[in-house]
């Protein structure tokens, strides 16, 4: 058995391997070569699949394992190991990049897009190995590397358009925000190693940590990886980057790499000794406020991609909230609340990257036909792509957590944490009962928002003149669709089949004096919402068919639809993405700030005029630029030191150095 | 098994029977006859034998989406015990599993609307969404209350809570749910005064605007799925309202219909004191719901 497991670990490294290495062979290739692409996709392909047998042949053994090599780095070692909770993580890792490069085949032909072809395939790997890599690791110096590998490979990917300002400037605040994360970071692993003294990521005693040290590294672990994750006010980043990337992109990066800030939170929590449990609360309360703001500002938004980014903020605090229960659970020792709260996180964590991913993907073939963003402009594409049509329509209901598609079993697993906590008998039970209704309300607005943007996108007519044809994607691009629907309707139907693998993710969060672990399947039986779903398919399905024939028999003629009697209505006269959440966006202006332009009429019969609106996101147009700007010109006065000259920047670098020499050796 | 298929009958044949009652109660008010009380099944029969008319802007959606609707109705039916008997199917968390039933009708029905392209039925799909993000907070909330009294995550134990702690328990609390539970309801099946059902004008509705173009089997369906509704969440609301139990079977279920009839010239009533809200109003309306739903939870772990 430990031979297996560790058989397991070491093809996963070399899928790792094979994944950050995937694009360099076609580096020797011209930059219009279609075979190098191919080429690098299949080195993906094979790399995601040796991953794969190796996580299958390391779920047969001992939950634990690690390799340790020596390295020529002063400090730290190559120190990798593989436990369910990065199971769970690699799963995604190890599926969606595959799915995407297979499908940039044809959606980011290199034929027509010498200029990054080469480098958008050298960064894809890189991006999906540095994320593997991140799971793996097992020593800090070792994360920060693959963390850093990560996140500047997505930082060029997402600047893959870098001629355009608009790319550039996204790509800038992404940069800025994952720096400010990486050095909350560097203060933690510093933070930890001073309490356990090493950088070898493991178990830190309890007795070592005082309080205060205790609530500053829990507080490092929230912020440092919320801002990879997302989690709000830390979010500002992520809307322009998943706006702006190439669609295959976004959905590495939304389905996958949020996932990583969620796996480090995760991580490091694991090790830190049990928690307080307004710790819980505190997590439990972000989730709830990331979840609800991030949903309100993807509905006021009317550019597709930068809608699904918010609604990805919104799923981000779905999981945070089931951490934030587990957390609670953990304090309390209530193994349910562990069971059911971290289990639905992590159970939502691969559902989102089904659905998302589905979703991004799904976009991208969107803005291939209409070659725009801007949803107003859309309209009546079922007709003429049915086959998108069906697969966003599933990955919309999945995201709404609607019966029967697998959104719904994840935030099941939640809600039954959250009302578990009624009996709790402590204080939380306010925390939690607030945070049910806020994911109650979550529910309903992820509803608004997805019907808002199914409908304008696919159903009606369309809204302004399509040049060509539109239709459905090639082969290449639909069957990597058509496997992420697969799943999300896999997931839905009997999401049991995962259980195993999440109980024993979950079981690493209960100590050994907890009572006995109850089987997930026990407390949540899910076995009766499978049967209800499919009872409810058979039957809509049925229904359906019984109608379709009816009409069918009677050939209706062919009829407009009823205006309320106006004869020549117009396709300008429906309800547009913004007309339809004009209530909603006014419901939450006081978050919101709606930039709307009206035109002042002045006449009687007023000449034409313009209307506008617009919801820039309100944090980082209110907050964060404006404090960029007022340090930017207090900054200003440091200019003095500022000389341009690189030997003065020598002698700087020297006297710091002289100066630490000098502290380390008398101290102050 | 007699209950069971007791339960069924009545779901399947009752609910008609309310929109019945409710137009006769309201024509009583206005001194007028007003439609026989069997009229609604005549509706549904007619219409089943009509011909459709299916706008060309339409997809698939627009046939599934009341058949979807319905079964979904159907089946967050089957959740909920009426009156003190044991509802069909029943598990551990099937509460969220009722909410989410009416969940995925909405996104259909909405979604419908939308594909007819017509700027009425967009009118009435954004409000029926809007206002479903306030009433759905408020639904949560009171399941919280009640699963927080009973002690249980099962719909069917957890609505016969107030007939187990009644006495001892805090009522103070259930009449506080109870109103919220009645705003809800009013809501929920777009009655007066959050929607009127009756309206002539097109620019003021919110469900049946939605609905403008179906016709035949398809409306059909629609109608006898809304009434449906009324009756599921009716029952609901009685479990609040009335926790009694007289012991014997027959007179139980005699109890419960008497109650569901009851609870529509309720309906009836309200519709023929209250004028309909303005627009902009019924957000109020609902943030009060939450509030009183929220008022009990406070009461009851304070």
């Amino acid at each position: 058995m430990e031979y297996e497991i560790q058989n397991g670990l070491k093809l996963i490294l070399a899928a790792t391997i094979l994944l950050i290495a995937s694009g360099l062979p076609a580096c020797f290739f011209g930059r219009k070569s279609m075979f190098a692409q191919r080429l690098t996709t299949a080195f993906i392909v094979l790399g995601s699949l040796v991953g794969w047998w190796g996580l299958v042949a390391a779920s047969f053994g001992t939950p634990v394992s690690s390799i340790v090599w020596d390295w020529h780095l002063p400090a730290g070692h190559f120190s990798i190991g593989l436990d369910a909770l990065g199971a769970v993580f690699l799963i995604p890792v190890f599926t969606i990049p595959m799915l995407g490069s297979f499908y940039g085949l044809s959606y980011w032909r290199q034929s027509e897009h010498p200029e990054n072809g080469r480098g958008l395939g050298l960064l894809y790997g890189l991006l999906a190995g540095g994320m593997a890599l991140v799971v793996l690791s097992r020593d800090s110096i070792l994360f920060l590397i693959a963390w850093e590998l990560m996140a500047m490979a997505a930082f060029f990917l997402a600047g893959a358009e870098d001629e355009k300002a608009e790319v550039r400037r996204a790509g800038w605040i992404y940069l800025v925000a994952t720096h400010a994360g990486t050095v909350c970071l560097l203060a933690l692993f510093c933070l930890l190693r001073q309490v356990s003294g090493g950088f070898t990521l493991s178990a830190v005693d309890a007795g070592s940590l005082t309080s205060g040290i205790a609530t500053t590294l829990f507080v490092l672990t929230i912020i440092g990886f919320g801002f990879k994750a997302g989690l709000m006010p830390l979010h500002v980043w992520l809307p322009g980057a998943h706006a702006n990337a190439p669609s295959h992109v976004s959905a590495v990066m939304s389905g996958v790499m949020l996932k990583m800030g969620i796996y480090g939170i995760l991580r490091i929590l694991t090790l830190l000794p049990v928690t307080e449990v307004w710790n819980g609360e505190v997590v439990l309360a972000v989730g709830a406020v990331t979840g609800l703001l991030g949903i309100i500002f993807a509905i006021a938004q009317n550019d597709i991609k930068r809608l699904m980014a918010y609604s990805s903020i919104e799923n981000i605090g779905i999981i945070t909230m089931g951490i934030g229960l587990a957390l609670i659970g953990r304090a309390l020792h209530r193994t349910d609340f562990i069971l059911l709260g971290l289990g639905g996180a992590l159970l939502h964590v691969w559902n989102h990257s089904l659905f998302k991913s589905l979703l991004f993907l799904n976009a991208g073939t969107i803005m291939h036909v209409l070659h725009t963003r801007e949803m107003n402009r859309m309209g009546g594409l079922a007709k003429t792509m049915p086959v998108t049509a069906g697969l966003f329509l599933l990955g919309a209901v999945a995201i709404c957590g609607l019966p029967p598609l697998n959104g719904f079993a994840s935030e099941w697993l939640i809600y039954l944490g959250l009302y578990h906590s009624v009996d709790a008998g402590s204080g939380s039970i306010w925390t939690v009962g607030v945070a049910t209704v806020a994911l109650a309300a979550i529910g309903a607005l992820a509803l608004a928002c997805f019907v808002k943007i199914y409908s304008t996108v696919f159903l009606g007519t369309a809204r302004a003149p399509v040049h060509g044809q539109p239709r459905d994607p090639s082969p290449l691009m639909r069957y990597p669709m058509l496997l992420l629907a697969g799943g999300c309707i896999v997931l839905g139907i009997l999401p049991q089949l995962g259980f195993p693998l999440l109980q024993n993710a979950v079981a690493q969060w209960m100590e050994p004096t907890d009572p006995a672990v109850p089987l997930l399947l026990s407390v949540a039986p899910f076995q009766w919402i499978s049967g209800m779903a499919m009872v409810f398919i058979v039957l809509v399905v049925g229904g359906t068919m019984l109608l379709r024939r009816k009409i069918v028999r009677q050939a209706p003629e062919p009829m407009g639809t009823w205006g309320c009697g106006y004869a020549q209505p117009t396709e300008r006269m429906q309800y547009t993405a913004t007309s339809f959440v004009e209530m909603l966006v006014s419901l939450f202006r006081w978050v919101l700030f709606p930039r709307i332009r009206r035109p002042a009429i002045s006449a009687t019969f007023p000449a034409k005029a313009d209307f506008s609106t617009e919801v820039p996101d309100p944090v980082l147009e209110r907050v964060i630029l404006p404090a960029f700007r007022q340090a930017g010109r207090n900054m200003m006065k440091l200019r003095l030191l500022q000389q341009g000259r690189i030997q003065i920047y020598l002698l700087y670098i020297l006297s710091i150095v002289l100066f630490l020499l000098y502290w380390e050796q008398w101290g102050f | 098994m007699i209950n069971l298929l007791i339960h069924f009958v009545l779901m399947l044949a009752m609910p008609p029977l309310l929109l019945g009652v409710i137009n006769k109660t309201k024509a009583l008010f206005a001194g007028r006859k007003g439609p026989p009380l069997l009229q609604s099944y005549y509706d549904l029969i007619k219409l089943a034998r009509k011909d459709m008319v299916i706008s060309q802007t339409t997809t698939w959606i627009f046939v599934a989406a009341p058949v979807i609707t319905l079964v979904g109705i159907l089946m967050a039916g089957c959740l909920v015990p009426l009156g003190p008997f044991h509802a069909p199917v029943s598990f551990t968390g099937d509460l969220i599993l009722f909410a989410y039933l009416f969940a995925v009708g909405r996104f259909f029905t909405t979604a419908a609307a939308l594909d007819t392209g017509s700027p009425f039925e967009g009118m009435g799909a954004a409000r029926e969404v809007t206002f479903a993000c306030l009433s759905e907070p408020a639904l949560f909330f009171a399941l919280l209350v009640l699963a927080k009294m009973s002690g249980t995550l099962m719909l069917g134990d957890l609505l016969h809570a107030p007939l187990m702690v009644s006495g001892q328990g805090d009522p103070a609390s259930l009449v506080l749910v109870a109103i919220g539970m009645f705003i809800l309801l009013l809501a929920e099946n777009s009655r007066i005064p959050v929607d009127d059902p009756n309206t002539h004008l097109e620019l003021t509705m919110i469900h049946e605007v939605m609905v403008l173009d179906h016709s035949g089997p398809l409306l059909g369906l629609i109608l006898y799925g809304a009434s449906i509704k009324l009756f599921v969440l009716g029952a609901v609301l009685l479990h609040i309202l009335f926790p009694f139990q007289s012991g014997s079977a027959l007179l139980d279920w005699g109890l419960f219909i008497v109650e569901m009839l009851g609870l529509a010239v309720g309906v009836g009533v309200v519709e023929s004191i209250m004028a309909r809200l303005q627009m902009r109003h019924v957000p109020y309306l609902l943030i009060a719901a939450i509030l009183f739903c929220a008022f009990g939870f406070v009461l009851l772990v304070r």
